[in-house]
């Protein structure tokens, strides 16, 4: 009798704690949520109806309809900044993977002093990209810089040499400074790679007799792909987004010629204030930033079969 | 980083084998050798320029933008730290505003990520699942494809020049990697550990605060961290939301030395003030190494 009446209580008692919890737990997600719909979902969502519009900063706007996009499509500029974007992209990203590989084998394993080494390797990673790109401004410069001033005095330059003041050798230059300051990232990610795979795989190789390249090459690189892919997204979207480097070391020049996607967005949209044609762009630049999203996430995928 | 990536990966050290640290046992010390005298050079390497940096910021102003420039400073002088005091509003300003925007950012995101990560994790209702999704989907969807819009919408609503408005936007963006990783630490405690509270009356809130708020510690830290690094450093959306030189923060800060007066560099002041910029960031960091690799590695291996 008891328990009847106790399994009545209960049950009349669960669905208003269980819907009450429902409210609660909505609750505790709104916060957040609303942060989202008015900084991301709402600027999202302006944007294609701002691509459409001639909308300058002051005055008024009118619908334009596709114009952007077809100006776009002659903007010579733009296509050179997004021809440069992913040629940058495509020398910084094995260059960081090789760097960082190089590094995670060297500290993977846990020995006095590793500790120190991976730190060290990792501190410019926590260094603003800002604070560092004027960092190596001072360091390239042709006048106080350091590098100058030692390759003066090894006899590899004969006269002082503006680093920064060439497309090509500002391009070099700029990769060097972003593998200091990211391969780090890149480093821990595969050290973590590493350290997930079975110690006895290493294990079975060296009693098979396996040598230290055929266990790498046999052994760690295949067993790495999942972690490859993450660090290539990583890699790959933070080139293509670059801004800050270019904007702080060369300015984009000479000549507009080290301009990237994003900075020819920034000079449309905060230098001529040409917000409409600046959002057209930047939907340009999303398809192609999902389209490679895309693709490499389908790679991610593929690799999780192992 | 000493045992932060061991602890964390529950795994242990070297048994030997391939490339990376020589196995002990064996012949003779020269491969051991090797390895720290490589690995060092690495290391100098790597800390070149920042020790550089410091090196130069304590030379005497005139000895900075000396040509060619001089090794070891001749004597230890503060000139280009004080320096700072005259630049632009003055370094306190600028110190001020990062400040202001880092705590903002880093409170903001652990509050608003700890109750969603809880909600999430402990609470069914209707689109849960989709909108975790959904919130996670904006990660994809990179702050530079939408700061034009982004910036009229704080215009319209008067938070252009705003550290408030600015910390609001370095929120919204690291919401998405850190509700992950709430959710995930919620995820990672028995249900056990909360029935007890719940059976005794306690509300929600109060089993949050009494019960969840100790266990998942290391996961605020952790998104705490990440929101620091990400408000101090931030270049570009500071660059474009602030255009009053009083409200720029730290990196911003630095375009104004650049620019200099008559043209000219004062490579001085310029070093003093990265070394400033730089500082808070590689104590943060030694202090709290373990936490930043935990995060990754949630990131890294559920991600």
């Amino acid at each position: 009798m008891i328990s009847s009446v106790d399994g009545r209580v209960t049950r009349s008692r669960r669905p208003s704690m269980q819907s009450r919890r429902k409210w609660i737990g909505f609750a505790f997600v709104v916060p957040a949520t609303l942060f989202v719909l008015l900084f991301f979902i709402t600027p999202l969502a302006m944007s294609g109806f701002m691509s459409l519009n001639n909308w300058p900063l002051l005055g008024s706007r009118h619908f334009v309809g596709l114009d952007n996009y077809r100006a776009i499509k002659d903007d010579t500029q733009f296509w050179q900044a997004l021809g440069f974007t992913l040629k940058y992209a495509a020398i910084a990203t094995p260059v960081i993977f090789l760097v960082a590989l190089g590094l995670a084998l060297l500290v993977r394993k846990n020995a006095p002093g590793v500790g120190v080494f991976r730190t060290s390797f990792f501190i410019p990673v926590v260094l603003g990209l800002g604070a560092t790109s004027y960092l190596w401004v001072w360091l390239f410069n042709d006048q106080v810089g350091v590098f100058n001033n030692v390759l003066e005095g090894l006899g590899i330059l004969q006269q002082p040499y503006e680093f920064l003041g060439d497309s090509t050798t500002s391009l070099i230059s700029i990769v060097i400074m972003v593998v200091w300051k990211t391969a780090g990232f890149t480093m821990l990610l595969f050290v973590i790679g590493m350290q997930s795979i079975p110690e006895d795989l290493f294990e079975a190789a060296r009693v098979d007799g396996a040598g230290r390249w055929a266990t790498l090459i046999k052994i760690t690189l295949p067993l790495l792909r999942r972690t490859f892919a993450l660090a290539l997204i990583v890699s790959v979207i933070g080139s293509i987004l670059a801004f800050d480097q270019f904007y702080i070391m060369t300015s984009g020049g000479p000549n507009n010629e080290t301009l990237t996607a994003v900075y020819w967005i920034y000079n449309n949209g905060f230098t001529y204030y040409h917000l409409g044609y600046a959002a057209a762009l930047s939907m340009v630049l999303l398809v192609i930033l999902l389209a490679i999203s895309v693709v490499q996430l389908y790679l991610l995928r593929d690799s999780t079969q192992l | 980083m000493p045992d932060a990536v061991r602890r964390q990966s529950g795994r242990r050290g070297p048994t030997g084998g391939a490339i990376g640290v020589p196995r002990r046992r064996g012949r003779s010390p020269l491969p051991r050798v090797a390895y720290y005298a490589g690995s060092g050079a690495l290391l100098l390497v790597f800390l070149f320029p920042i020790i550089w940096l410091l090196l130069n910021s304590v030379k005497p102003p005139a000895e900075s933008s000396a040509v060619p420039p001089t090794f070891l400073p001749t004597h230890l002088d503060w000139g280009n730290y004080a320096a700072l005091g005259s630049l632009g509003a003055g370094i306190w300003q600028y110190i001020y505003n990062s400040a202001v925007v880092a705590v903002g950012t880093v409170l903001g995101t652990i509050v608003l990520s700890l109750l969603a990560g809880y909600g999430f994790s402990r609470f069914n209702f209707r689109g849960k699942n989709v909108l975790f999704v959904g919130i996670l989907v904006t990660l994809m969807i990179p702050f530079q494809s939408i700061v034009v819009p982004l910036f009229l919408v704080l215009h319209t609503i008067h938070l252009t020049n705003s550290l408030i408005g600015l910390a609001l936007v370095y929120i919204t963006f690291q919401l998405p990697f850190s509700i992950f990783l709430m959710r995930n630490s919620f995820e990672a405690v028995p249900r056990e550990l909360e029935e007890a509270a719940l059976i005794d009356g306690c509300t929600a809130v109060s089993v949050l605060y009494h019960v969840f708020l100790a266990v998942v510690r290391p996961g605020i830290i952790t998104v705490g961290l990440f929101a620091f690094f990400a408000a101090w450093n931030e270049f570009f959306a500071a660059l474009i939301f602030m255009t009053d030189q009083s409200k720029f923060t730290l990196p911003v800060m630095l375009t104004i030395v650049n620019a200099g007066n008559y043209g000219t560099i004062n490579w001085g002041t310029q070093q003093s003030a990265m070394a400033v910029t730089m500082f808070p960031c590689i104590v943060i960091f030694i202090l709290l190494q373990r936490y930043y690799v935990g995060g990754l590695l949630v990131g890294a291996v559920k991600g």
